[in-house]
């Protein structure tokens, strides 16, 4: 990727990362067409917050916008990785599970809603404990309603990434978009090094974290759809293209044969390193439709 | 967290309103929209307790250069004085578009 990279178009590009919640909500719909749902001036904010002695935002870090992307209906909801760490509480979680439910209805009277999430997020917010909880749970099972119907798309672009219960909502997803600088996975290394000792995971040691959580280890190990630059039209244009797509016929998150097959197929009394795990998950596997085993292009540096 | 509340004169309507910024770590957001009368009422809600006369220098200052009547919403988390007066002009700039 780098190699082949045209500098001076990367040089000018949009930066996707550097914008906030809304902008990138905007920046992915046909132009003129978005117009967003409980917005700030709505004041549907945290209510548990301010009793915990803790600054709400007007929008509790969740933007949801409705528009046409490509000349089709769709919802884009992003999360504001800023605020609390995009953490998902009541009021975030209910906005998010309500465009996923309002999709899957428009969908059902064959008005095909298409979901972009765009997930910075370390997932529950801890000082709403349960009901964040509660939230993702209604979450996974409003992404299970409507990608049946229409696909929903996550998007971890960086650079918070997607951990905790959020990531198990990214993997219920149709397809999932990353950049290189984006992270991806269950528990992040901190919480991994703080319950398993630095022997176990080194949170400090940012190329080991890039090699296993970081986009390109997912996108070549087949665990993301697709690996785009930090650049608001590419990230724009692979929605578009999997939009395109449409629903896949067999989702990712269905694939238990495949999955534990691969896991059966490591050996755990030893460390194994993130190369080996491309060379195993990545490409030669028997890939069903809708996942791309996503292929390593030249003069890709290993981070290992 | 602390609330702190302000009230300054205005000498004009506005029709504009804007939402900037974002309560991150050393920002803040600003909610500003058009209110009726003839006074401005700023509402503050900050991470950081005991800067109570910070802000009333900051405002002050705002509102000798700015006479619309507007209701400001503020939600800090531990901006600087100088960061607070930008995201402010952002916010006039952005609801005068």
């Amino acid at each position: 990727m780098s190699a082949a990279r045209d500098d001076l178009a990367f040089i000018n590009r949009q930066s996707f990362i550097e914008l906030q919640a809304r902008e990138r909500a905007k920046a992915l719909f046909d132009a003129e067409t978005a117009r967003e749902l409980v917005g700030p001036f709505d004041r549907v904010e945290s209510p548990w917050l301010p009793l915990q002695g803790v600054t709400p935002q007007s929008d509790d870090g969740c933007v949801v916008m409705k528009g046409k992307i490509s000349g089709r209906p769709a919802v884009v909801v992003a999360l504001e990785g800023a605020f609390q760490g995009g953490s998902l509480g009541e009021v975030s979680g209910a906005k998010l599970t309500a465009a996923l439910d309002l999709a899957r209805a428009d969908s059902e009277r064959g008005i095909l809603t298409a979901a972009v999430l765009l997930l910075e997020t370390g997932g529950v917010r801890l000082q709403e404990a349960n009901l964040g909880l509660a939230a993702i749970a209604e979450i996974m099972a409003a992404i299970l309603a409507l990608r049946p119907y229409a696909p929903v798309i996550s998007v971890v672009a960086g650079t918070v990434g997607c951990f905790g219960g959020m990531s198990l909502a990214a993997g219920l997803s149709s397809y999932i978009v990353m950049t290189r600088e984006a992270r991806l996975g269950l528990n992040g290394p901190e919480v991994i090094e703080q319950e398993s000792g630095i022997d176990e995971f080194d949170s400090s040691d940012r190329a080991l974290i890039w090699a296993i959580h970081g986009g390109e280890q997912r996108y070549a190990t087949g665990l993301a759809d697709a690996l785009v630059e930090d650049d608001t039209q590419q990230v724009g244009a692979a929605i578009r293209g999997l939009i395109a797509k449409g629903v896949p016929t067999v989702h990712r998150s269905s694939q238990v044969a495949v999955y534990r097959k691969r896991i059966e197929a490591l050996d755990p009394t030893r460390q194994f390193d993130p190369k080996e795990l491309r060379a195993q998950w990545g490409a030669g596997d028997s890939a069903p439709d809708g996942i791309s085993a996503g292929g390593v292009s030249a003069g890709e540096e290993e981070r290992s | 967290m602390e609330r702190i509340e302000f009230d300054y004169p205005a000498k004009r309507q506005v029709s504009g309103r804007a939402h900037v910024g974002v309560v991150g770590s050393g920002d803040l957001e600003v909610l500003l929209e058009p209110t009726e009368g003839n006074s401005s009422h700023v509402l503050i809600r900050t991470s950081v307790d005991g800067f109570r006369e910070t802000w009333q220098a900051v405002l002050d200052r705002f509102f000798s250069k700015y006479d619309g009547a507007v209701r400001i919403e503020i939600n800090d988390a531990g901006a600087t004085p100088g960061s607070v007066q930008l995201r402010l002009q952002q916010a006039v700039e952005v609801s005068e578009l």
